[in-house]
């Protein structure tokens, strides 16, 4: 999977600096949203800490708090941060620099617009009341427009490969691309017409949605992501090339029908596809693991933290995350699980642990190469990368645990309000992990910016530089020119 | 996979089924549903809010309070059950003799242990449930036998789940029970208590709004936050206490000469929360009321 070295029109390095700018627009609002993010779900989790906290103060209840948080961390990070790493895969893979540079600039721009308008509008209450799909109508044009451009920018710069052959990386960013886009746009332009569809076929569509965008949508991002970096890390190529095609057909074909919840109040045919979908879907979750497993496993145990630690760390979530979610389909399971902590844990790990950790990772490595220049602080970034594992692990392992106790007891009949305080330990113990994770991302965000600022005042030195240079006379010129 | 158009191909196939199976066939099936009829009534279900309920849907989505509450329960099962409701002319022991005459039947075979433990401890209270459980061969039998004799008898259909005897509903949550909600919220998490039926558990508007301004107030270690911006403290006109101001306990009470006025939200939100009850019984959901069984 590393670019070739024949026929070389362009070097590595100016194809990593020429995503510099792009991808700045990019990584810059995506890393600011996931501190945001973070800060404002260890807010939101207050309220259990302390119920009266946020009484006299709307904006922060959990309702609102929580849902802006999760928006933040999925559309704020993951989405602008995945596509940034995209472009770049895809510019590496060609062999070329990123086509259309200024596209992914005006998509990033008008995509961070986007979150500000939608997280500011939740916060406000202005939420459209649909899980995951809470920002109003105006923003979600921004963002569906923002999306189309980066989904352009980034088809472009596939096109322009020199190798027509297409990588394992190719199929499933190229797929994440149009998960996200028609999944984003269709359930929006059901939720948020006038008049919305009736009953609850708005949660079915809800949780259509849901499925495609987080667990497929996120997941085949991550899987592309993954499958470039570990074969670096690994410095030998991608293991079981029919394995991985075997993967990628089923996740794409089975994963799509996941989503349905066995205990919704709908006809029994949608929950009882997405229990024999699930039950399908452990297939590809198992090939991609033997792949990693086989791909990275000789590279030994790696626990210096940095990029592939992190990218490592997130593969590995990808799979633990998509094994607890897909459980959660199985009528006899969902029992227990359903309306527990269970599916918050769940929804957390995928959206932290797995997409948040890889994509800090794919970050910090492609961040040195883009602004060719090493990091300030490398040492806080390798403490951070330990900080964000640690963190993920102590945020949704207790939730998980907690959920699967809550629900074991009131399925046993127990009284909810007893379990209900029971439970609120498990979720105490998870805001420490959720403060972990919060200080793990600074060291990114810090480096992120002390790099931007110093490119910035390397190009106000070079202006500067060549205002104050004297100036060249004709004469003068033609003298240098006469002299050979 | 060499080419880029099979790729989008195939992601575009495996998309596009699932979004015509679920979004486009849900569509289909329910995008165009109509209120039903409820069972053994002429009744329409769902009715529909009154105004202020209906607005008051739009002040739960404002404050997120879908993100701890759920309004849909859950059945596991449904018992059939044969209650014996009057004895006529004969004596508790009449009966279960003649109910251990019964238990030759075949179609009672199944279920004989059970029947004879019940009834051997009974004293001749009524009601007395006779048979429980999901056979439903047994139940006809049974009833029919029963009518043979002069005893009153009935079978009714009791829903089951931890959900149900938690008192949270009465019969499973349907499709049918969310039709003039707008934006349906199912919720997916019970960080507090079930709501679907929170207007039969709790039909109080005064008990809604005190709850709401302090939940701590009602129940002691309540984790729910307190929604105190939907309530206005405000001076006593002339030393007067209005007549909507909440009656708190000592605790909660604002400073003397200061009262809490619910806002036009609150309101709102509390006559939401009391139209929430879903205890009819419908034709994919039964159960026999307790009105049918007096």
């Amino acid at each position: 999977m590393k670019p070739a070295d024949e026929t070389k029109t362009i070097s590595v390095t100016e194809i990593d600096t020429s995503c510099r700018v792009p991808l700045l627009a990019l990584f810059g609002g995506a890393v600011v949203w996931l501190v945001l993010g973070l800060a404002l779900g260890l807010v939101a989790g207050m309220s259990f800490h302390k119920p009266d906290m946020f009484a006299d103060h709307a904006w922060l209840s959990f309702g609102r708090a929580q849902a802006a948080a999760n928006d933040l961390l999925l559309y704020g990070f993951a989405i602008p941060a995945g596509v940034g790493v995209t472009l770049w895969i895809f510019a590496r893979l060609s062999q070329a620099s990123v086509a259309l540079p200024l596209v992914p600039v005006a998509a990033a721009n008008l995509w961070h617009l986007g979150v500000l308008i939608g997280t500011v509008a939740i916060l406000l209450g202005h939420s459209t009341g649909y899980p995951w799909l809470e920002y109003p109508r105006p923003a979600a044009v921004l963002l569906f427009a923002a999306l189309l451009l980066m989904a352009v920018s980034a088809a472009a710069t596939m096109g322009l490969r020199i190798n027509r052959e297409l990588y394992p990386s190719h199929w499933f960013l190229f797929a994440a691309l149009l998960w996200f886009a028609w999944s984003y746009s269709s359930a929006n332009l059901f939720l948020l017409s006038n008049p919305p569809p009736r009953g609850v076929v708005q949660a079915i569509i809800g949780w259509w949605f849901a499925n495609n965008f987080i667990f497929v949508g996120l997941g085949l991002l991550g899987v592309g992501i993954a499958f470039y970096f570990l074969p670096k890390l690994a410095e030998q190529p991608l293991a079981g090339s029919g394995y991985t095609l075997f993967a990628f057909l089923t996740l794409i074909f089975f994963g799509a029908w996941c989503g349905i919840p066995q205990s919704a109040p709908v006809p029994a045919w949608l929950p009882a596809i997405s229990a024999f979908a699930a039950l399908l879907a452990f297939i590809p979750i198992l090939a991609i693991a033997i792949i990693v497993w086989k791909t990275a496993a000789p590279a030994g145990l790696c626990l210096g933290g940095g990029p592939f630690c992190l990218v490592r760390f997130g593969t590995l979530s990808f799979v633990v995350s998509a094994f607890l979610y897909l459980a959660e389909f199985c009528p006899r399971y969902s029992r227990v699980l359903d309306f527990t902590w269970y599916g918050v844990g769940v929804t957390q790990w995928q959206l932290l642990g797995f997409a948040g950790v890889m994509l800090c990772g794919a970050i910090y490595y492609i961040l040195p190469l883009m602004m060719a220049r090493e990091l300030p602080f490398p040492g806080l970034a390798r403490a951070g990368s330990f900080f964000l594992g640690g963190g993920v692990l102590l945020y949704v392992l207790p939730l998980v645990i907690g959920g699967v106790l809550q629900g074991l007891k009131l399925e046993a009949g127990a009284i909810f309000a007893d379990v209900n305080a029971r439970t609120l330990m498990f979720f105490r113990i998870s805001t420490s992990g959720q403060a972990l994770v919060l200080l793990g991302s600074l060291p990114l965000l810090l480096n992120l910016f002390v790099m931007t600022l110093q490119w910035k005042l390397g190009l106000v030195k070079a202006l500067l530089a060549a205002i104050k240079a004297p100036l060249e006379t004709p004469a003068a010129r033609r003298d240098t020119e006469v002299t050979p | 996979m060499k080419n880029g158009l099979t790729v989008f191909l195939a992601a575009f196939v495996a998309l596009g089924a699932s979004w015509f199976g679920f979004v486009y066939g849900a569509l289909e099936q329910l995008g165009g549903q109509k209120q039903t009829v409820v069972l053994q009534s002429t009744d329409n279900w769902p009715p529909q809010r009154t105004g202020e309920a209906t607005l008051g849907l739009q002040v739960y989505k404002k404050y997120g309070c879908a993100a701890c509450h759920t309004e849909q329960v859950r059945q596991t099962d449904a018992a059939n059950e044969v209650v014996l409701t009057s004895l006529g002319d004969h004596s508790a022991q009449d009966f279960r003799d003649f109910i251990q005459s019964l238990m030759i039947v075949p179609e009672l075979m199944p279920a004989s242990n059970t029947i004879v433990a019940n009834l051997a401890a009974w004293k001749g209270d009524l009601p007395e449930t006779v048979y429980a459980g999901d056979d439903n061969t047994v139940v006809s039998t049974l009833a029919s036998k029963l009518k043979t004799v002069k005893v009153k008898a009935e079978t009714r259909v009791v829903p089951i789940g931890p959900d149900l005897q938690r008192g949270w509903g009465m019969r499973q949550s349907v499709a049918a029970d969310y039709l003039y909600d707008q934006p349906v919220q199912l919720g997916d998490l019970r960080a507090g208590p079930d709501l679907s039926l929170i207007g039969v558990r709790a039909p109080d508007m005064v008990w809604h709004l005190q709850h709401l301004y302090a939940p701590q107030s009602i129940l002691k270690g309540s984790t729910m936050p307190a929604f105190r911006t939907l309530f206005e403290v405000r001076k006593k006109i002339g030393g007067q206490a209005s007549p909507d101001a909440l009656v708190l306990p000592q605790q909660f009470a604002p400073a003397d000469g200061l009262e809490v006025v619910p806002t036009v939200e609150a309101r709102e939100l509390a006559a939401y929360l009391v139209s929430l009850k879903a205890n009819q019984p419908l034709y994919e959901a039964p159960f026999t009321t307790a009105n049918a069984a007096k």
